[in-house]
């Protein structure tokens, strides 16, 4: 079992703790041991334990330390956001988000729907045990 | 300092002298007479009290048409609709009573919760209520008279007055036609609030 995710410049972290919990950043220099150069299009570049990072399997193709524009173009060329959303640990984020933000109208027309989606389950399953048995 | 807060550009402005502006002349205080009686102790005065009585403030999430979620009494659980804040303070508060069997009420804003659903409420005339609507009525004292006394008694404390009835009957028509334009909307407002498994109050979103 060796690594697959590993530290490198263009690396794509998801930040897990702190100010910027839940921000997709990538690794533009490493400082130290302990330490990394972060950068993401909507925040300012800064330093950021790599204990408050959890590495994806996203990677970008940049140079050392790249100006906010070419980090912005490389970005875009690499699909991120895209790549993100349609993996399942973005899809599991996303969904934790809306069911986090739910009105309490929509809880419960979501109790709703769910009630009428198990009864039509249950209604086809009916069928079907009757036809095996029949 | 004099030169730190500018009183030389503030003189320079002005001609070479500081603005100055004239006293008002001062009322001649009306001529006293000496009290005729001193108390033998020194009283003292009472403190000026200049605070207003007004209605409790209204939190910023409860507007006409929100939805309510009651938390305590005998609709504890009942998603119910405002109305408008009554110069008490109180809530004036209806079902409306057909969905979900919350009459015209009063509720205190510290016993409900503020959902973001809101109901169009234009339709509703709620000008005539206030909170003498909803006193205790007074009954005339009757001359004793044992055995028919307990008798009245029972048969008048019951009913509801039909205007009172009639009233509901009206506020409620017009609110029930807007909410049965949203779909789910009604049994929402049938169904009650609880708490369930895995649901932490502190992390809901009303």
């Amino acid at each position: 079992m060796p690594f697959k995710r590993y530290v490198e410049i263009g690396r794509i972290a998801l930040v897990n703790y702190g100010k910027d919990y839940g921000k997709l950043v990538v690794i533009v220099d490493v400082i130290d041991q302990n330490r990394a150069l972060v950068d993401a299009p909507d925040m300012v570049r800064g330093q950021i334990n790599f204990k408050r990072l959890t590495l994806t399997d996203i990677k970008i193709d940049i140079k050392r330390v790249p100006n906010k524009k070419t980090l912005v173009a490389a970005l875009e060329a690499a699909d991120v956001k895209n790549k993100w959303e349609s993996s399942s640990w973005g899809r599991k984020l996303i969904v934790q988000k809306k069911r986090a933000s739910l009105n309490d109208f929509d809880r419960f027309k979501i109790m709703l729907a769910k009630i009428k989606k198990a009864g039509v389950v249950r209604q086809e399953l009916a069928k079907l045990k009757k036809e095996t048995t029949a | 300092m004099y030169h730190k807060r500018g009183l030389w550009a503030i003189k320079a402005k002005n001609g070479g002298t500081f603005p100055k502006h004239e006293k008002k002349a001062a009322e001649a205080a009306p001529a006293e007479k000496p009290p005729k009686f001193y108390p033998a102790d020194d009283v003292k005065k009472p403190l000026v009290n200049k605070r207003k009585a007004r209605p409790t403030k209204l939190r910023a999430s409860i507007t006409p048409g929100t939805v309510l979620i009651i938390l305590a009494g005998r609709f504890k659980g009942k998603r119910v609709v405002f109305l408008k804040q009554l110069t008490s303070g109180l809530l004036l508060v209806t079902g409306p009573f057909k969905i979900n069997g919350v009459p015209l009420r009063r509720v205190n804003q510290s016993y409900v919760i503020a959902t973001s659903t809101k109901v169009d409420i234009s339709g509703v005339n709620v000008e005539k209520f206030d909170d003498k609507y909803f006193g205790k009525k007074v009954e005339k004292k009757k001359k004793k008279g044992e055995g028919e006394f307990f008798e009245a008694e029972k048969e008048e404390k019951n009913t509801l007055p039909q205007d009172k009835k009639d009233d509901q009957k009206t506020v409620d028509a017009a609110l029930i036609a807007s909410i049965e334009a949203v779909p789910d909307l009604k049994s929402y407002l049938g169904a009650r609030f609880s708490l369930k498994a895995g649901m932490k109050p502190h992390e809901l979103v009303f």
